[in-house]
């Protein structure tokens, strides 16, 4: 029975820090129409800006507050030189242009980084562990970013809701020449959405880089999660990656355990069902 | 503005010259030169162990004044990159292109396969310093074909011997399913049940998995005496951390094969604490090959020799026995062969001897990982031979 429990708590610790990984890829693909394949480099590159910022300040959490400006500037710059070319072109070329961002990017992380896997510290305060069990210790840093983790999925629900912003961005993706009819510019408004979209990539890179640490390829793994969770969820839908993740990560968690011939293959079979129920995801609109 | 004629002309272009260019051949390469061929990584997640390789074979033949056996050597090099979609590819350029006399790769064991079967049909010398893929010293093994670095069956049997010493009777094993976890993984468990231990559960996760909470939840249910498990490079870290992070180090000994630490001594920090591996090589053995190459490494590259230019260097010392017992002629295959066959030195790792399907019998440590570095316990196994299952050499 505690196995069964500390599954859930395996499987919600797993999704919630997927949500992370996702939610940035559902907001670009959902509101710029833009199939981002560099998103799994973005979190990469969070990963590696942690090893050089905790080095440089020594927290985790200096490290996040220096590397999400960071990477929303990179990432501002990066939709102006490329990605601003593709909204009006077919997703081939889309692909196509970055995949190659994924290569550059690669070889700036064995040129900068090196091969050697690195790992990054947890903030001393954070580091011990609580006995779930006699036999199993679960550590401080996986509960705190629980909690940060759903604090942010709190937020971008607020902001894309409640807020001017969130109704600008949603009035941009449905409709986007009525947006700029009504004196909005909607290509500010575009790289300012694939700006947060790899600060968010950024961000979650970073918040795990303490248990994932940093190595080549690190990104290849959440990049297809990433899309997964974005199909079950809804294509653009907050709400529905949220709750995709959280799917995702019980239905890994439990697998591994319960059914471990078919753990490689139980999210995908997760996926196939809901899209048969629902073609368009949870809460995407058909 | 470019055209896409014009385009496909300067594609075709660039494509041709980059086949013609294996093919010229420089004026001064005289007839008398022998032509080693290197297909190691020198770029992808592997390059380190490329690198460190060819290091070790290039100190090698610079002691002996650039000569084998009184040929002149000269090393031409392709950068297999890891990938066994090339491998093909990349082999030909090296025996047909080239025309080599000896070829020596590699680390991957995807790659190594592939060249291995060309290997095989050309009948050249070839010398394996890394990949551990078990048919190649098995099912695969053939009379030109020897391996200098180790099975993976070997490591694991070397493992599952030393965990029964150490008194561990029941274990659990966690590996990627993948070839090499696998092969470890078999090994280890042939040597462990032989022994009287009890395998608990074989857990695996698919390659390559890194989300490991949901089994180290079941390895605390399950309460073995130790764990067995291979992961490599930023998997191993995680494992190693996460391990540590659920406090399963505390009542469960974390063992496995060399690589389990292999290049994260340092990054583990405390959590790496108390793993113990086994492995052929451990950078403090006390013998006065490993002092004198330790030594003269460090001077000239600066950095110490890891396993892998261990397994470079031994490449080079077998070669230099099978060259000298034919007066450098590598027509004379059959006599090179039996000379490599029998050969017997001593390398860096301890007494280096070939086994009769042409795989290493040599000794294996026990470490622990402490403070950063890997310390030598003893022995772990000694002498040991690899599993020759299926092999006959024709």
């Amino acid at each position: 029975m505690s196995l069964v429990l500390v599954q859930i708590l395996n499987g919600l610790q797993y999704g919630l820090l997927l949500f992370l990984a996702a939610s940035g890829l559902t907001l670009v693909f959902g509101i710029l129409g833009v199939i981002n394949l560099a998103h799994g480099s973005f979190y990469m590159l969070g990963a590696y800006l942690a090893v050089t910022l905790t080095a440089q300040f020594g927290d985790i959490f200096v490290a996040l507050a220096v590397g999400i400006p960071l990477a929303f500037v990179f990432g501002a710059a990066i939709e102006w030189l490329f990605i601003r070319h593709l909204y009006k072109r077919d997703h081939l070329q889309q692909v196509l242009l970055t995949f190659a961002l994924i290569l550059v990017f690669k070889e700036v992380q064995q040129t900068l980084w090196g091969n050697h896997p690195l790992s990054i510290p947890t903030p001393s305060y954070l580091s011990s562990s609580i006995s779930l069990t006699p036999d199993l210790g679960y550590p401080v840093y996986r509960f705190a970013l629980m909690g940060i983790c759903v604090a942010l999925a709190l937020a971008m629900m607020f902001v894309i809701q409640r807020t001017r912003v969130g109704r600008l961005i949603r009035a941009a993706e449905s409709n986007p020449e009525m947006v700029e009819a009504l004196g909005y510019d909607s290509r500010i408004l575009y790289r300012m959405v694939f700006a947060a979209g790899v600060a968010l990539a950024a961000a979650a890179g970073i918040l795990a880089a303490p248990i994932e640490s940093a190595y080549p390829g690190i990104g290849d793994r959440v990049l297809i999660i990433s899309f997964v969770i974005v199909v079950i969820g809804g294509i653009g839908s907050i709400r529905g990656a949220f709750l995709g993740a959280l799917l995702i990560g019980l239905a890994d968690a439990f697998g591994k355990v319960f059914v471990p011939e078919f753990s490689s293959v139980l999210i995908y079979a997760v996926m196939a069902l809901i899209l048969v129920v629902r073609p368009s995801g949870l809460f995407g609109r058909a | 503005m470019i055209n896409r004629r014009r385009l496909l002309i300067l594609a075709g272009a660039a494509g041709a010259s980059s086949i013609a260019a294996p093919f010229i051949r420089p004026s001064w390469a005289q007839a008398n030169t022998l032509k080693i061929g290197l297909l190691l990584p020198s770029s992808g997640t592997y390059a380190p162990l490329g690198v460190a390789i060819t290091r070790a074979m290039e100190l090698y033949a610079k002691q002996q004044g650039g000569k084998l056996a009184g040929r002149d050597i000269v090393f031409v090099k392709v950068d297999d990159a890891s990938e066994p979609a090339k491998a093909t590819e990349n082999t030909t350029k090296l025996i047909s292109g080239e025309k080599v006399d000896v070829l020596v790769g590699t680390v991957h064991s995807g790659v190594a396969m592939a060249m291995a079967k060309m290997a095989r049909e050309d009948g050249l010398p070839t010398l394996i310093p890394n990949a551990g893929v078990d048919a190649m010293t098995r099912g695969g093994c053939a009379p030109n074909i020897f391996r200098t670095s180790f099975g993976n069956g070997q490591v694991g049997d070397a493992t599952g011997q030393a965990m029964l010493k150490a008194g561990i009777k029941r274990a659990v094993t966690v590996t990627w399913k993948y070839a090499a976890g696998e092969e470890m993984v078999a090994g280890f468990k042939k040597a462990f049940i032989a022994g009287g231990g009890e395998i608990v559960k074989d857990i695996t996760l698919p390659f390559p998995d890194v989300e490991f909470q949901s089994i180290l939840a079941e390895v605390g249910s399950l309460k073995p005496d130790a764990v067995y498990s291979f992961f490599a490079g930023g998997g191993a870290l995680k494992f190693i951390k996460d391990y540590a992070g659920a406090k399963l180090n505390e009542k469960i000994q974390l063992w496995g094969p060399g690589f389990l630490t292999d290049g994260i001594e340092k990054a583990a920090g405390p959590a790496g604490d108390g793993v113990k591996t086994t492995l052929h090589y451990v950078e403090s053995l006390d013998n006065p090959e490993n002092k004198k190459f330790s030594q003269d490494f460090m001077a000239e590259y600066n950095v110490a020799p890891d396993v892998y230019a261990v397994q470079g260097w031994d490449a080079m010392q077998l070669l230099r026995i099978g060259l000298e017992a034919v007066g450098g002629d590598t027509k004379k295959r059959p006599e090179m062969f039996a000379a490599m066959r029998n050969a017997s030195f001593d390398s860096p790792r301890g007494p280096f001897k070939l086994g009769t399907s042409h795989n290493p019998i040599q000794n294996f440590y026990l470490r622990e990982l402490r403070g950063g570095e890997n310390r030598l316990l003893g022995l772990a196994a000694e002498r040991l031979a690899g599993d020759t299952t299926g092999c006959k050499m024709t």
